[in-house]
């Protein structure tokens, strides 16, 4: 069954895609994140903001129009839309922190039931790189995070508590999986959708936390 | 269009004189153990100039403050691989092109202190603003609150950041005129006009000089009351860009 194989980065980024609604201001991270610019819904108005100072960032250039004073936070490069602005590092965090994101995309190591995420370091490493990750995920709206929903070795990703050092505390919203859709609510892991090929209960075998099935969980549209 | 108001033309023999024809001179205020902050994210708005200036210089000690602690062999890392720097203080220090610091850090040749990027920005706009630093919700629970003072205010916990002042601000921007007055190209301002309001001396390399009253009052991003010296470089293409390049 090659389907059990689960989403493609790709697909996971049109699902998390599908979730930004018309007028919203959102911020990628790096990886999957940036990849689902590409797959906004038509006729959606969607603006988004770069931590290095750009409200209204569009899609990459030709190469010969590729421009070093217009690139991403993951030194892509990119265009602006029409009606851009760009500001310098302490405005754009103020529209970070000062809750003026309407969600964040965002990669993650770990989440848990509580909605903390983990994102910058390992654990068995001094150092990491948290960048903007800190102010993106105090301050936006919403948080979604994607990510595979084990490690490599299967261990699953979603827990109860943290392994890795936090990133962010009680902030995640929802995580996208390439198995599955899954809420964080007050009572907890919420399933919400399953990839083609899965079933729920697939997911609460990968799931290091109790996870809450409801009767009408539904099928990611791949 | 120029901008000009009547009765002030006499001004122009009486301005202090910022700009220097020469990196090596503008830098000479520059001492062993300073506080620099370096402008630059990515491949934009980096005084890559005034950089090498300071490496041949050879200056020791220096505690730099940038977003990342350098990619590859170009800004930040060329000071690190030098041997100017004694600590950075940066949000992104381990990056997969930061192999210089990577090697610095493990031989404990250089100290780290690492803060949410966000953070950074304010704790230098504090600086700038003769703030003692700020209350940050950003780290709250994480490794970055250790060792700081936690405030509340309502219910909501806050770690107080420190104000960052600089020695010295090196900073790149687009046009300057003879006042200092700067604005910047595209999305290069990054963490460059909050260090030229941060620092003590702020030293400037610049694409372009344009005459006194052709930049237009409200588009100068970082007045010249803010800048100390300045270079001009002429615009040119980053170090570490392999790609495409246009005038």
């Amino acid at each position: 069954m090659s389907e059990r194989r689960g989403l493609s980065r790709e697909q996971i980024a049109k699902r998390v895609a599908a979730e930004l609604e018309d007028g919203w201001l959102v911020n990628l991270g790096l990886g999957i994140p940036t990849l689902a610019v590409n797959y906004i819904p038509e006729g959606r108005d969607i603006l988004f903001h770069s931590e290095n100072g750009i409200i209204g960032m569009g899609p990459r250039p030709a190469d010969e129009d590729v421009d070093t004073d217009l690139m991403s936070a993951g030194k892509g490069p990119i265009t602006l839309i029409e009606g851009a602005a760009l500001v310098h590092h302490a405005d754009s965090f103020v529209v970070a922190r000062g809750g003026r994101l309407d969600a964040a995309i965002l990669g993650a190591y770990q989440v848990a039931d509580s909605g903390d995420f983990a994102n910058w370091r390992l654990p068995d490493r001094h150092v990491g790189g948290i960048g903007g990750a800190m102010d993106i995920a105090v301050g936006a709206q919403r948080v979604f995070i994607t990510m595979s929903q084990t490690d490599k070795d299967g261990t699953p990703k979603l827990v109860e508590d943290l392994t890795y050092p936090l990133t962010t505390k009680a902030c995640v919203t929802k995580v996208f999986t390439e198995m599955a859709v899954i809420a964080v609510t007050d009572q907890g892991f919420v399933l919400e959708e399953v990839a083609p090929g899965f079933t729920p209960d697939d997911i609460v075998a990968r799931t290091a936390a109790s996870l809450i099935v409801p009767d009408d969980v539904g099928t990611i549209a791949a | 269009m120029r901008y000009r108001s009547g009765g002030h033309r006499g001004m122009q023999q009486d301005m202090k004189q910022k700009k220097f024809d020469s990196i090596d001179t503008a830098l000479d205020r520059l001492k062993d153990g300073d506080t620099v902050l370096v402008g630059g994210f990515g491949l934009s708005g980096i005084p890559e100039k005034l950089i090498n200036g300071v490496c041949e210089r050879g200056l020791r000690d220096l505690t730099v403050v940038n977003n990342s602690s350098g990619a590859g062999r170009f800004g930040v890392a060329r000071l690190l691989e030098k041997g100017c720097v004694a600590k950075v203080i940066v949000s992104f220090p381990w990056g997969r092109e930061s192999d210089v610091f990577k090697e610095l850090y493990k031989a404990g040749k250089v100290d780290l202190e690492i803060v949410p990027q966000g953070i950074l920005a304010e704790r230098m706009r504090a600086a700038g603003a003769g703030l003692g630093g700020i209350l940050s919700p950003s780290g709250v629970g994480t490794q970055i609150a250790e060792g700081k003072p936690i405030h509340m205010v309502g219910n909501q916990e806050y770690i107080v950041e420190t104000a960052l002042p600089g020695d010295v601000a090196l900073i790149k921007a687009h046009k300057v005129d003879p006042r200092g007055n700067l604005i910047y190209r595209l999305a290069s301002q990054n963490m460059n006009p909050v260090m030229a309001m941060a620092a003590k001396h702020t030293i400037v390399e610049v694409d372009a000089e344009v005459a006194l009253g052709d930049l237009a009052p409200a588009e100068i991003i970082t007045p010249g009351v803010f800048v100390d010296r300045y270079v001009v470089t002429g615009r040119y293409k980053p170090e570490a860009w392999e790609g495409a390049w246009h005038e």
